[in-house]
């Protein structure tokens, strides 16, 4: 089943408040996905070349200070490293393929989650309630997020195969529903250079939208071109550093509600997961039609 | 009826399996015929299988399967709703004052379901005797086999409209994206505006019966046909 969530609030004296709200969208989405969940939030990290980076070990009592400490010895690269549980949040000018390069040969039970200038993702296996509890996700500030909880139907319950999925830089998507061509596309991906970390289906949209765009399309010619090539159930929301987007397939089994009001763009499988949102009373509501993409810019 | 103080049973304190009990069980001749329901909030199953001649009113937005399996009642959602509202009623009336999520009515074998602004895809499938009036357009393969009862649409059809239709009969006002396999537009006969002209009056939406078309099933799956190129 799996529900998806998102959230993006327009103005920026109200950003401290992403947290608060989107907290109790995903516990209650989580009756549709129970075993696993995750959350992307969007907040630029600054000016310069400093960029995010979310990790992930699954390793009990895992020492992130001494992660920490030897990224500094062996890199020569300023580190902004804090950690909770099993996330580790590193902030650092060090090229993503360096680092990438560093973690599989010193650390390879650490996992590269999200790599951009804007971009955090968190995501672990459990209840969608008990995770947000884990990571504090009520206190996030954010301009805009996307959520998951899943209910695993086609590949392994697992921190890695819980959404969001990403690719590149700043950008991710969740995926409700079932692909049916992820093998031949991932085949013809692979044919191009790009590596998959899972036998997901989902990753293999997620891959494809972000090849598109990394050869010059913008994300919402990407998704005229997934349209095509895509087979299968989806409602799909993606985010960027600037923006929500979110489709529906031809046939739209998977559902979808948008509530928009002067403060925000909620997004969610549900409507009940909005109902204790402020203002939703007076909410200008609808339901996406199939394969029109809807965007939302900060 | 009207002139009975409403029961009102607040969903923020009460479960809706207790609604449901009390709908089902403490709804008498010596009851309130009125019960009014606060905020729903999008929960799924409100009002579902109820038995007696009673108004409800829903007072916000619900969820799934709203009404379901109704006879009798007559419940006023005052709010939009989710999937399947007023899936397989029997007699009653659902009016919902928004908009419907998909399969509005679906299987309905009586009662009138009135959805007020527009329903999404499937509205309708495999209606079975029921009538369903939408003020504004449905979606994507609506009346999917249809067996027997109307769908009134006074705004568009989306696409494969009637797919595979029975008996069902379909009046659309505006425009028809595309007609399902089987389906076809036919002409209005006296009795088809008088249908259109009942229901109407029913909901109290006063398009004139003159502007609607009739669709329906040409017939032609009905019967195995052996020259047909089979080819799928």
């Amino acid at each position: 089943m799996c529900g998806i969530i998102g959230l993006l609030i327009k103005p920026e004296s109200k950003r401290s408040q992403l947290g608060e709200w989107v907290t109790p969208m995903m516990d209650c989405m989580g009756d549709r996905g129970p075993d696993s969940a995750g959350l992307a939030v969007f907040s630029p990290v600054g000016d310069g070349p400093l960029r995010r980076f979310s990790l992930f070990c699954g390793r009990p009592g895992f020492d992130w200070t001494e992660l920490g400490k030897a990224f500094e010895r062996d890199t020569a690269c300023e580190a902004d490293l804090s950690a909770i549980e099993n996330h580790g949040r590193l902030v650092s000018p060090i090229a993503p393929e360096r680092l990438e390069e560093w973690l599989s040969r010193e650390f390879p039970s650490v996992h590269l989650l999200s790599t951009g200038r804007s971009i955090e993702v968190y995501k672990d296996e459990g209840h969608p309630a008990e995770i947000a509890e884990r990571y504090g996700f009520a206190g996030l500030a954010a301009s805009h997020c996307v959520g998951h909880t899943r209910m695993a139907t086609e590949s392994a319950v697992s921190p890695a195969h819980a959404h969001p999925f990403t690719a590149g830089e700043d950008f991710c998507l969740v995926h409700n529903g079932s692909l049916s061509n992820p093998w031949s596309l991932r085949r013809r991906l692979q044919k191009r250079g790009v590596d998959f970390e899972t036998d997901n289906d989902t990753e293999a949209a997620c891959r494809f939208l972000e090849w598109r765009m990394r050869e010059g399309e913008s994300l919402e010619d990407a998704l005229k071109a997934a349209f095509i090539e895509l087979d299968g159930f989806y409602t799909l929301l993606m985010a960027t550093a600037e923006k929500l987007v979110l489709v529906r397939d031809a046939f739209a089994c998977k559902p979808a509600v948008v509530a928009e009001t002067e403060d925000y763009v909620a997004v969610s499988s549900e409507f009940r997961s909005l109902a204790h949102l402020p203002g939703i009373r007076s909410a200008e509501l609808f339901e996406p039609v199939p394969e029109e993409i809807y965007s939302w810019s900060l | 009826m009207e002139s009975v103080a409403p029961a009102s049973v607040d969903l923020q304190k009460l479960s809706v399996r207790q609604l449901n009990h009390f709908l089902h069980h403490e709804i008498g001749a010596t009851s309130p015929s009125r019960v009014e329901i606060l905020n729903p909030n999008g929960l799924h199953n409100i009002a579902v299988g109820l038995d007696a001649p009673v108004q409800v009113d829903v007072r916000g937005h619900a969820g799934y399967f709203l009404g379901g399996m109704n006879r009798q009642a007559r419940i006023v959602v005052h709010g939009n709703v989710g999937w399947s509202v007023g899936e397989n009623m029997m007699s009653g009336e659902v009016r919902v004052k928004g908009f419907a999520s998909q399969c509005a009515g679906a299987s309905a074998h009586g009662g009138l379901l009135f959805i007020e602004g527009s329903a999404s895809s499937r509205c309708g499938i495999s209606l079975k005797g029921g009538d369903i009036v939408v003020g504004g357009h449905v979606g994507h393969m609506s009346a999917f086999m249809a067996q027997a009862g109307h769908l009134v649409v006074c705004g568009d059809a989306g696409a494969g409209l009637g797919d595979s239709l029975y008996e069902a009969v379909i009046y659309v006002r505006g425009k028809i994206h595309s007609l399902g396999a089987d389906a076809r537009e036919e002409p209005m006969s006296e009795c088809d505006y008088d249908k259109v002209g009942i229901l109407l009056s029913r909901t109290g939406l006063d398009w004139s019966p003159r502007e609607f078309k009739r669709v329906a099933s040409a017939k032609t799956l009905y019967h195995w046909n052996v020259d047909a190129d089979q080819e799928y």
